[in-house]
């Protein structure tokens, strides 16, 4: 736990521009994703192990969270901002993407896919 | 007391009801604070009272008072009963919310046992950060002290992004710090304080800090709810122990893609349905799981 700690305020410190600099060369990718109650756009997310990207969140509504708990990596979406959380997924397959902040009588069906390829 | 609760467990296992009862390894105490004597009390846990969904419980609204009817024929009366949340399925209407959790005190209210010990889950106090269930309901996070077991109801769910919180933190560790390493204590909360799925949101975001905060005491147990089935889990030597819902199953966690309920079975009524007993015989807790109707 104290691991995820650590690896979310890194991550934390990334999204509001602090740190976390993307080496040369490895530009990463921004991958838009829109939140409402009770759904992401896109809800299906592709990606390349490895690939660094980044996911700029926002929300059409109130206030929700992104969270990718297979790489302990997860944001706030605070309504009137783009939020901007950095992966770059060592691993492959298909991961569950989810809101955990909750947001209304839909939000236990707030989720959607990561597939790392 | 004890002797009268060995002939019951006795009794209902020759009933055939699918009664589980099991020690729970570790909670053992090396010295026991005081003897309080023997007790045992009832946990109840997920109601979602409102909830509609016919594939999943056909007897929605029957549930909850077969629940009720069944603890109050218990043959031997317990001590207290708790609820672990989720007493009310939620609701983005805040006239709604408040007219189910009148609903739900209302058939509460025929439980014979007077001492009941509410919590909210995050259907009852997400949308609101606990406003209505504080209303109808009182405090969200206290402690009781029960024949010389403390008791600590922890809120992880009116902030809705899951999180005991700094201020609620800083009551327990003041809470705690009161208590013998010895003590013998029992947490309620509806969340698990542990990771156990949070790919389904089954988690506390901050629930290791309280963890942390409970690890230097021998004698800690977690009794908890949100996940609708029974789990048996430690964090060092603190089990957690997840109890089963009054509404609908849930699938083992992670065991499919999807956090979907169980569908009703008509061959098996209220399968997976059910509350729990929980015996404090001398320094030990042994719990004991039963179906909200028999067979």
């Amino acid at each position: 736990m104290g691991d995820r700690r650590t690896f979310l305020l890194a991550t934390a410190l990334f999204a509001t521009g602090i740190g976390g600099a993307v080496r040369a060369g490895d530009a990463p990718r921004v991958i838009k994703v829109s939140a409402r109650r009770f759904v992401f756009t896109p809800n299906e997310i592709t990606v390349r192990k490895g690939e660094p990207v980044i996911f700029e969140l926002t929300t059409e509504d109130v206030f929700m969270g992104f969270d990718v708990p297979d790489f302990n990596v997860r944001s706030d979406i605070v309504p009137g901002k783009v939020m901007r959380l950095s992966l770059a997924p060592d691993k492959a397959g298909r991961f569950t993407f989810l809101c955990d902040v909750f947001c209304g009588e839909g939000h236990e069906t707030m989720n959607g896919t990561l597939v790392v390829t | 007391m004890s002797i009268d609760r060995r002939s019951f467990l006795k009794l209902a296992a020759l009933g055939g009801g699918a009664v589980f009862a099991s020690s729970l390894p570790g909670c053992a105490a090396k010295g026991s604070q005081g003897d309080g004597g023997d007790f045992y009390f009832v946990q109840l846990s997920d109601a979602h009272w409102g909830f509609q969904g016919p594939k999943v419980n056909p007897d929605a609204r029957g549930t909850l008072p077969k629940a009720v009817a069944a603890v109050n024929a218990l043959p031997v009366r317990p001590d207290f009963i708790v609820f672990t949340g989720d007493l009310t399925h939620t609701t983005d209407n805040p006239v709604e919310r408040r007219k189910r959790m009148s609903e739900f005190r209302d058939i509460v209210a025929r439980l014979e046992v007077r001492d009941v010990h509410f919590m909210p889950g995050e259907h009852d106090a997400s949308l609101d950060h606990g406003k209505a269930f504080m209303e109808l309901f009182g405090a969200t996070h206290y402690t009781f002290d029960h024949k010389a077991v403390h008791f600590i109801v922890l809120d992880n769910v009116s902030d809705p992004a899951a999180r005991i919180g700094e201020e609620q933190l800083e009551w327990l560790a003041a809470d705690l710090a009161k208590q013998p390493e010895e003590a013998r204590i029992v947490v309620f909360t509806h969340r698990p304080l542990f990771d156990l799925a949070p790919q389904w949101d089954w988690a506390t975001r901050d629930g290791a800090k309280a963890v942390d905060l409970l690890m230097p005491f021998q004698n800690v147990t977690v009794f908890y709810g949100h996940i609708h089935q029974e789990n048996h889990h430690r964090t060092g030597h603190i089990a957690h122990h997840s109890a089963k819902s009054l509404i609908f199953p849930l699938p083992a966690p992670l065991s499919q893609p999807k956090r979907e309920p169980l569908p009703w079975d008509p061959e098996h009524p209220y399968r997976g349905l059910g509350f729990r007993e929980v015996e404090a015989e001398g320094a030990k807790l042994s719990i004991e799981e039963l179906p909200v109707e028999r067979a």
